[in-house]
């Protein structure tokens, strides 16, 4: 019976398995399966519905994968949210936190989680838009296809994951985190085109206005601009990044009920 | 080893935990014991690092929880045993754990048998779970990674007296092993039967610590309840001999042990129909020494 507890035989827990359990958590109840479910079976049918009443000239891939980025934009950053809100909702937080103890590591470890989602979800896309573009008989269909249009695709599917992400942390409760993340973006745009010497710089201050060059271009109909590269930097730092560090400070100071 | 030195957590103008060191010693089950609202739980959240401490420190073993690499191999915590994914089965909820401790997931069955969860049981929703089988969950849960150390908040609370029976079996066990045990109550009887030391809890201080013979020493004086068939005579023959007694029930509760009691009766030739020990117990003690902390006053039976 020693009073002192021996811990030099144990191990941290490794990042990589904190990461699993995050992956096994968003699968692992009913809700949490219809929701990947849903990410999957509505961009397939997104792409399905765009095919029937597109002309066979307009069935390019690029047409593909821009229809795939409006369902997934949607649902991919509710997987975020909910990732970290339900561990509030559901008061898991006390268990998880419990069994490890830096928030800092569960927090990156759900992060990147979602990120992983986020890419499988990214390759779920490409692999049905490659399907439709090839069936759908366009003569040029992968025509002026560039790596960029792959990394920008992804890069917004990943912001828009990080997004959730930042207002689940923010916020620790799901309704809220899942309005916010819908409403305030359109607040903001309608703000910015309202608002005559706010509409001038929107651009650089509202994220729609940012990312709209972005779903442009991936029908290959205009390519972006160093300026436009910029806008997407900050309007990112503003509604991700930012909100991301203080979602994150939150957790580290809360208290865990 | 548990020890809690100077803890003080306060929230805005209130103070919920004031001030209060103890220790809980391995080989031991330390019961936590006070009413609702008295600082049991946030002390336990301060233990296990969800609640950060005004003042004080809690280390187990000597370490700080937040120290401690994959904590749920050498601390077992059931906080809250609602406290979980309602969506999940027992099962994966156990599975979780198991995984994120870097378990075997036989782990997950052998838990699930110890606390007498069936196969059938287990693949169940938690939202389809009575409050008893959270419960057994729970300690499974807190058991799982073969701790040394266990933090139990209210593991009794809806249990029925055989899981109740069945957890006392479970822990003593677990003590006589070497382990450490702390388990919170605002029920006396149940850590009565269960705990070796107790520290008594109210408003935020602790007002009494020590063994079972300690705390009942510090009682004071016994008193005794005595019916018998002229209970009148009886009164008279006691406050003859200055005995304070009052009326109660159908008998008498007189401050005095039951032999003096007896041998009064005997004396006066009185018949008794019903003798015995009426109190300093440590119901009696516990509502005395959390009388002023009590929402209700004192109130009898208060704690039942």
């Amino acid at each position: 019976m020693s009073m002192t507890l021996d811990v030099s035989g144990t191990a941290q827990i490794p990042f990589t398995r904190l990461v699993s359990v995050e992956l096994r958590k968003t699968a692992d109840t009913r809700a949490g399966r219809w929701l990947l479910g849903a990410i999957v079976g509505i961009t397939a049918l997104f792409m399905i519905i765009f095919f029937l009443v597109a002309d066979s000239e307009e069935r390019i891939f690029g047409n593909f994968i821009g229809i795939a980025s409006t369902p997934q934009g949607f649902l991919l950053p509710v997987l975020g949210i909910l990732l970290v809100t339900s561990e509030w909702s559901q008061r898991t937080a006390m268990v998880t936190f419990a069994l490890a103890p830096s928030r800092t590591k569960v927090i990156a470890a759900k992060t990147v989680a979602a990120l992983i989602l986020g890419v499988a979800a990214f390759a779920a896309a490409v692999l049905i838009a490659a399907l439709a573009t090839v069936l759908g008989g366009a003569s040029e269909g992968f025509e002026g296809l560039t790596a960029t249009v792959f990394v920008l695709f992804l890069a917004l599917q990943l912001l828009t994951v990080l997004q959730g992400l930042a207002y689940g942390l923010i916020l620790l409760n799901t309704p809220a985190a899942i309005v916010t993340f819908f409403v305030l973006p359109i607040a903001s745009s309608i703000v910015f085109a309202l608002v005559p010497f706010l509409s001038d710089v929107a651009p650089w201050f509202d994220l729609g206005t940012a990312q709209q060059p972005l779903f442009t271009s991936f029908g290959g109909e205009e390519n972006l601009t160093g300026e436009h590269y910029a806008q997407l930097g900050t309007t990112a730092l503003i509604w991700i990044v930012l909100p991301f560090m203080a979602g994150w400070a939150r957790v580290m100071r809360a208290e865990v009920k | 080893m548990i020890q809690v030195e100077g803890l003080t957590r306060t929230y805005g103008g209130f103070t919920a935990v004031d001030d209060i060191s103890f220790v809980a010693q391995p080989g031991r089950v330390t019961g936590f014991l006070g009413p609702n609202g008295a600082g049991k739980t946030t002390t336990m959240r301060v233990m296990v690092g969800l609640t950060p401490p005004s003042r004080g420190r809690v280390t187990i073993g000597g370490h700080v929880y937040h120290d401690i690499p994959n904590p749920g191999r050498h601390v077992g915590v059931l906080l809250d045993a609602s406290a979980q994914h309602a969506g999940r089965s027992g099962r994966e909820i156990l599975t979780i754990g198991a995984r994120t401790m870097g378990l075997p997931d036989a782990r997950v069955d052998e838990m699930l048998a110890l606390v007498s969860l069936s196969p059938e049981e287990s693949k169940r929703r938690l939202r389809n779970y009575s409050l008893g089988m959270k419960q057994r969950l729970g300690i499974a849960h807190a058991l799982l990674g073969d701790p040394s150390v266990l933090i139990l908040d209210e593991p009794a609370n809806g249990l029925d007296p055989a899981g109740i029976r069945w957890m006392r079996g479970l822990l003593k066990g677990y003590a006589d092993r070497g382990g450490t045990v702390l388990l919170s109550s605002h029920l006396l009887h149940e850590v009565e039967m269960i705990a070796d030391e107790m520290i008594l809890i109210g408003r935020g201080k602790i007002v009494a610590q020590g063994d079972k013979k300690t705390l009942l020493d510090r009682g004071g004086a016994p008193s005794t309840l005595v019916t018998s068939l002229d209970n009148g005579a009886l009164a008279a023959a006691l406050q003859g001999k200055g005995i304070p007694l009052v009326a109660a029930g159908e008998g008498l509760k007189v401050e005095a042990p039951a032999v003096e009691v007896g041998r009064t009766a005997l004396e006066a030739g009185i018949v008794l129909t019903d003798l015995r020990f009426g109190g300093a117990g440590l119901e009696e003690l516990f509502l005395e020494l959390t009388s002023d902390t009590q929402r209700e006053g004192h109130i009898e039976g208060a704690s039942a």
